[in-house]
């Protein structure tokens, strides 16, 4: 087995990048330069990583030397390079909208010591997340994701934002603790942390032991992940940050507590036929979240309600459990961190041009900012599943997965149509409501300081270009949805066989 | 904050205890008690030397990068503490060195550290060992993890700076300040 140092580099430049922004604090513009020659770098390296685990297998690097499962291995399989890819890009893109609205709002030469080595802590943590094979190093890279998001979501803050900020840090903490009791409790009971070596521990393990242990993780990754029960404190946090840190919150924080359950519900706690208490979590998250976001009046407010309602559809394809499902997850994770990210970008121009995030105080933007109309139309339409978007692509693949399931699966694919249709009666809405009518003038910005509702025209054309190019990868997902849905399948294949996997990290040992 | 020229002290004077206390109730009226500057200036070195023989030892005993920061970090608050006050002359202005930069610098060469067995073709993160005999100490072993451990201490120690600077200094500058504006309204009034 040979141990590669490509998947280091994705946790490792983001934090050298981080570094480097710090003792870079006077310069601004190095500190732009660094960050973003560095997720450009960390991009390319995921592109090289998913091409060698789509060819060769999965890639595989021992830290310090250490073979698994005494030591951290970092390992990038289908899934994790492909999710490490888009998430790099979607953050890339963030991080040149951010760069631009601060020059606009602070001055060319504003540095800062926080901002950018934050930003690329945040996407170090990101990267060991999905690079991680091991459960105690998850956590670790979800304390460094969070420590870095406790930073963003409270900056420049006022008390509203501090009242938000506190239910993110409290709920956060709470979940992490109970992240860490799981992986005290499966260490004791197992004696390993190692994901692989869990996969054929924990099927030794009494039932109960299992069962207790499963749904400990489907709840510490479904607070994470804003599953509805435990979802409330998303749409109370959230629309309170500015526009890139909450698109980058809702595009990646979410998602990685998704790739988590689905790591660890595959390969630890495999059920083989489809999971009844996640195929109701999904259905009561799809439509209580798109509900939610039927009764607001707040712009951002009814984003992080739709947010919520498709991680459902997530927790969807994860609950099928056969390879389809989770392909179909697996694709729609990737459609999902861009389109959602690119809402939130639009969100933060439109509120910019409008000066007001409530929907019944603008109007007839589509004669004011046609471009800011297509920018948000197709991202809206995408996320609704309107064909030929990438959406419908990956509607479909969720669709055909849970027709092959069984009756319940059937059930609530029927309900996976229904969110779909009020997905859409929402975006139709904020569109009647924010692009026609009659053009109104934008609110007077009443606090210069607050970066959260800028009533002033101040854009710049990168900020457009960043959220132009989202719209465009998730235009190119659609395009390039048959070798994208090929790469999920053996994605999905991969993560059911588990074999790929625990070979990769074990060696021949690790086949049963 | 940022130290502006005239808030510069010579380098002889730059551990000079002048600074506000932090903990009086009122940090306008700052009192000085001798007892605990003499010890602060006694204990001020002592601390740092032994927070580097924490850093050395760490390898082999209890100690190590973040425990000997933490301890130097305390020299520094002990300092902080007994200092006298003063407008503008915080310990952030004293250090030459902006806690930030500590922070950074410590990041940098933790991950360096990290990523140099690679250019040896060794996985990330391994170590190696060099052993000497040298005359008068005896024999010793550096490991090339001490690298790592001095990104960390550096680190450590540049927290506990900036949070002085922020913390502790910043929170009397504002009550200085608050407690200014109160003086002038009632003057006005």
């Amino acid at each position: 087995m040979t141990t590669s140092l490509l998947p280091v580099l994705p946790v490792l430049l983001p934090l050298l990048g981080a570094a480097a922004t710090v003792v870079a604090g006077r310069s601004a513009w190095a500190q732009r330069a660094i960050g973003i020659s560095v997720l450009a770098a960390v991009a390319a390296v995921a592109t090289v990583l998913l091409v060698q685990a789509d060819r060769h297998g999965p890639v595989v690097s021992e830290v310090g030397g250490w073979p698994a499962p005494v030591g951290i291995v970092l390992v990038a399989d289908r899934l994790s390079a492909l999710l490490l890819l888009i998430s790099t890009v979607v953050t890339l893109a963030v991080l040149v909208y951010a760069i631009d609205q601060r020059i606009v709002d602070y001055g060319r030469r504003t540095a800062s010591t926080t901002f950018h080595p934050i930003f690329l802590v945040l996407s170090a943590g990101v990267s060991l997340a999905y690079l991680t094979g091991d459960l105690f190093s998850l956590f670790v890279a979800f304390e460094i994701m969070l420590a870095a998001s406790y930073v963003l979501i409270t900056r420049r803050t006022d008390a509203t934002r501090i009242r938000s900020g506190m239910t993110y840090v409290t709920i956060s903490l709470a979940s992490s603790l109970l992240f860490l009791t799981t992986v005290a409790l499966v260490y004791a009971a197992t004696g390993t942390v190692n994901l692989a070596d869990l996969a054929t521990r924990v099927a030794d393990l009494p039932t109960g032991l299992q069962t207790v242990l499963a749904l400990l993780v489907v709840v510490t990754f479904g607070i994470k992940a804003a599953i509805v029960p435990l979802h409330f404190w998303l749409p109370d946090s959230y629309p309170n940050a500015p526009a890139p840190v909450t698109a980058l919150f809702a595009g990646l924080l979410t998602k990685v507590g998704i790739y988590a359950l689905l790591r660890t519900r595959t390969l630890i706690f495999p059920e083989g036929h489809p999971s009844t208490l996640l195929l109701v979590l999904a259905a009561v998250t799809m439509i209580v979240g798109v509900l939610g976001a039927l009764a607001q009046n707040d712009l951002n407010r009814l984003l992080s309600f739709l947010l919520v309602s498709h991680i459902g559809f997530m927790i969807f394809g994860l609950a099928v459990s056969d390879a389809a499902g989770i392909a179909g997850t697996a694709l729609y994770v990737v459609h999902h961190i861009t389109v959602q990210a690119t809402l939130f970008l639009v969100s933060g121009l439109i509120t910019r041009r409008t000066g007001t995030v409530s929907l019944d105080k603008m109007g007839g933007l589509a004669k004011r900012a046609p471009l800011l109309a297509i920018l948000f139309a197709i991202p809206a339409l995408t996320l609704a599943g309107v064909p030929p978007t990438s959406g419908f692509v990956a509607k479909l693949a969720l669709l055909q997965a849970g027709a092959g399931g069984g009756s319940g699966t059937a059930i609530v694919a029927g309900i996976v149509v229904l969110a779909s249709l009020l997905t859409l009666y929402a975006v139709v809405r904020v569109w009647v409501r924010v692009f026609w009518g009659e053009p109104r003038e934008p609110l007077p910005d009443n606090d210069p300081d607050d970066e959260l509702v800028v009533g002033t025209a101040r854009t710049s054309t990168p900020m457009y270009a960043a959220s132009a190019a989202l719209v465009a990868v998730s235009v190119a997902i659609a395009v390039a949805a048959g070798p994208l849905s090929a790469i999920t399948t053996r994605a999905g294949d991969d993560l059911v066989a588990r074999t790929p996997y625990r070979t990769a990290v074990l060696g021949d040992g690790g086949a049963p | 904050m940022t130290a502006t020229p005239d808030a510069r002290v010579p380098w002889d004077r730059w551990d000079a205890p002048t600074e506000d206390w932090m903990l009086t109730g009122d940090p306008v009226v700052s009192e000085r008690t001798l007892l605990l500057e003499l010890a602060a200036r006694i204990l001020f070195p002592t601390v740092l030397v032994f927070s580097l023989y924490l850093l050395l030892v760490g390898h082999y005993g209890p100690g190590g990068g973040f425990a000997g920061g933490l301890v130097a970090g305390l020299a520094f608050v002990l300092r902080h503490i007994a200092g006298g006050r003063s407008e503008g002359a915080e310990i952030g202005a004293r250090v030459k060195v902006r806690p930030p930069v500590l922070v950074g610098l410590g990041l940098g060469v933790a991950v360096v550290t990290a990523l140099v067995p690679a250019a040896f073709g060794a996985p990330v993160l391994s170590s190696a060992k060099f052993a000497f005999d040298i005359p008068l100490l005896g024999h010793l072993d550096i490991v090339t993890s001490l690298a790592l451990d001095i990104g960390v201490y550096l680190l450590i120690v540049g927290v506990v700076l900036d949070l002085l600077r922020s913390l502790g200094s910043g929170i009397e500058r504002d009550a200085r300040e608050a407690a200014a504006a109160d003086d002038a309204g009632e003057a006005a009034a």
